[in-house]
């Protein structure tokens, strides 16, 4: 199938699911009296509510805030979870014995960190950061382990053999043979910073897409919610599709996509 | 005298049995030695001691004179699988050894290049690895270790998991490389035929020792032919002790 055939066909597919939804909520909440409007959004209230959040400011304010955090949380938690991946990989016994823990630590909802992190930085923008640093931090220690772990003990021995020494085996083996691993795990570690922001962010009073989706809530706008929710998904898409792909692309530039 | 083993055993802890028993040998320089044996008879095991990827149990290995103590570049190994890096393309493989021993570039790009073209593969310097086809890839391999000049080349069933056309070209290849350079060459395989073509001396190994049985001189000469009847006839009688007598 041709590229621009497919674009039409995504096209008409989304235009299909807002018809639907029109559909359904103009039958819903009029002719059948099932939902109460206020508790149904509109394709339309969703635009309108996409133009008044645009000309005020707020939406652009609040995915530049939001996206801000997110990285910063992000990156420290690269840092973090970088050095206790690498540490358990290298040591036999932190990778017996903590990586149990950390795997345990891993599927601990982010919002579980929300009383700690208002109990030690208070409603600000550090407490939003702490919950996205434990909610993706983790993940990826586990996913850095595993990418070391996983190079084939062949490739080791090669360098070896060639009179590799030990960093050199770090720096031109372990590291660029672990990094399709490595990419797959960091866009991990994003998805669950991204959720992680939005359990800070709805937490605080921070502007940011969370805190626009909790006044949205708290205006019984449910249209804005509604519009809120599909930011974030949008926001989200957007990063995969450009610094995920890009690096990805970077990475298989010389070997077979498997 | 280049390479010397001496009573060398290992017996991994977790085996029952040792997996080599007071195995001694003696490799000259420029001298290319097969070992042959069933599975299981420990010529690889042999193979990951001299390279120093594993440590006897018991005895010594000595490359001219000084004691192997881990892996290093004098005794660079070409494994059954290709262990490429799939992360660089052909030349910057080949270059790979020279680059770790920090070369300049230049010296690096003329060795690579010289090797790659003796293999017949300097059109395809560019190229990425999984383009490439099996028997290639071994060729690849072959110059990048031969860029090192290492004391003793380890080749560990190099040319098994290639198909049988392959990998005769491959040894005829290999054999004409020996007589121009005249390296020292420890070459593992279960092929008698490949062993008979290629060494100097062949080593048998037995299962049944878990260590050498017997050493027979090839007295060949080069370039040899798989028809020939002497050739026919060493085959038959290595054959006969590898496969038979072992009651």
């Amino acid at each position: 199938m041709g590229k621009s055939k497919r674009k039409i066909e995504t096209v008409i597919f989304f235009a299909a699911i807002i018809l639907l939804w029109q559909v359904l909520y103009s039958l819903g909440t009029g002719v059948l009296g099932i939902w109460k409007s206020y508790a149904m959004p509109s394709p339309l209230g969703v635009w309108e509510c996409f133009l008044r959040l645009l000309g005020d400011g707020t939406l652009l304010q609040s995915i530049g805030n939001s996206l801000l955090r997110g990285f910063t949380g992000y990156l420290i938690a690269i840092i973090l979870g970088g050095l206790i991946g690498f540490l358990m990989n290298h040591f036999g016994y932190l990778h017996r014995n903590l990586r149990p823990l950390v795997m345990g630590i891993q599927t601990l909802p982010s919002i579980c960190w929300v009383p700690f992190s208002i109990l030690w930085f208070g409603l600000t923008e550090q407490a939003i950061i702490f919950v996205v640093v434990m909610g993706s931090a983790f993940s990826l220690s586990v996913a850095v382990d595993n990418a070391i772990r996983n190079v084939p003990p062949i490739y080791k021995k090669a360098a070896l053999t060639m009179g590799a020494n030990k960093k050199q085996l770090y720096r031109k083996v372990i590291l660029p043979a672990s990094l399709p691993e490595l990419v797959s795990g960091l866009k991990q570690g994003w998805s669950f910073a991204w959720r992680a922001l939005m359990s800070g962010e709805v937490m605080t009073t921070c502007i940011g897409l969370g805190q626009t989706l909790i006044t949205g809530r708290n205006l019984a706008d449910i249209n804005q919610v509604m519009f809120v929710m599909i930011v974030i998904v949008l926001t989200g898409i957007v990063i995969d599709q450009t610094i995920f792909r890009g690096l990805e692309k970077w990475v298989y530039r010389k070997r077979p996509v498997s | 005298m280049t390479l010397v083993l001496k009573n060398v055993n290992k017996h991994f802890s977790n085996a029952e049995e040792p997996t080599l028993n007071d195995v001694n040998l003696e490799i000259q320089r420029g001298e290319f030695v097969c070992i042959v044996g069933k599975s299981g008879c420990g010529k690889s095991t042999l193979l990951n001691l001299i390279a120093g990827l594993e440590t006897p149990t018991q005895g010594e290995i000595l490359l001219d004179g000084k004691p192997v103590t881990g892996p290093g570049a004098d005794r660079v190994v070409m494994f059954q699988e290709h262990a490429l890096f799939p992360w660089r393309n052909v030349i910057e493989n080949v270059r790979f050894g020279m680059e770790i021993a920090g070369a300049p570039k230049e010296e690096q790009e003329q060795k690579a290049m010289k090797y790659l073209r003796m293999m017949q593969l300097e059109e395809y310097r560019d190229y990425p690895i999984h383009q490439l086809s099996g028997g290639m890839r071994q060729r690849v391999a072959l110059a990048r270790a031969l860029t090192l000049d290492s004391e003793i080349l380890l080749m560990d069933e190099p040319f098994s998991a290639l198909d049988k056309q392959t990998a005769n070209r491959l040894r005829s290849e290999l054999q004409d490389i020996w007589i121009k350079m005249k390296r020292t060459i420890l070459f593992i395989t279960h092929s008698v035929e490949e062993a008979v073509y290629l060494g100097d001396r062949v080593v048998v190994m037995s299962e049944k020792k878990q260590s050498i049985k017997d050493i027979i001189t090839i007295g060949l000469p080069r370039p040899r032919h798989v028809y020939d009847d002497a050739f026919v006839q060493y085959r038959h009688q290595i054959l006969e002790e590898v496969q038979n007598g072992e009651e």
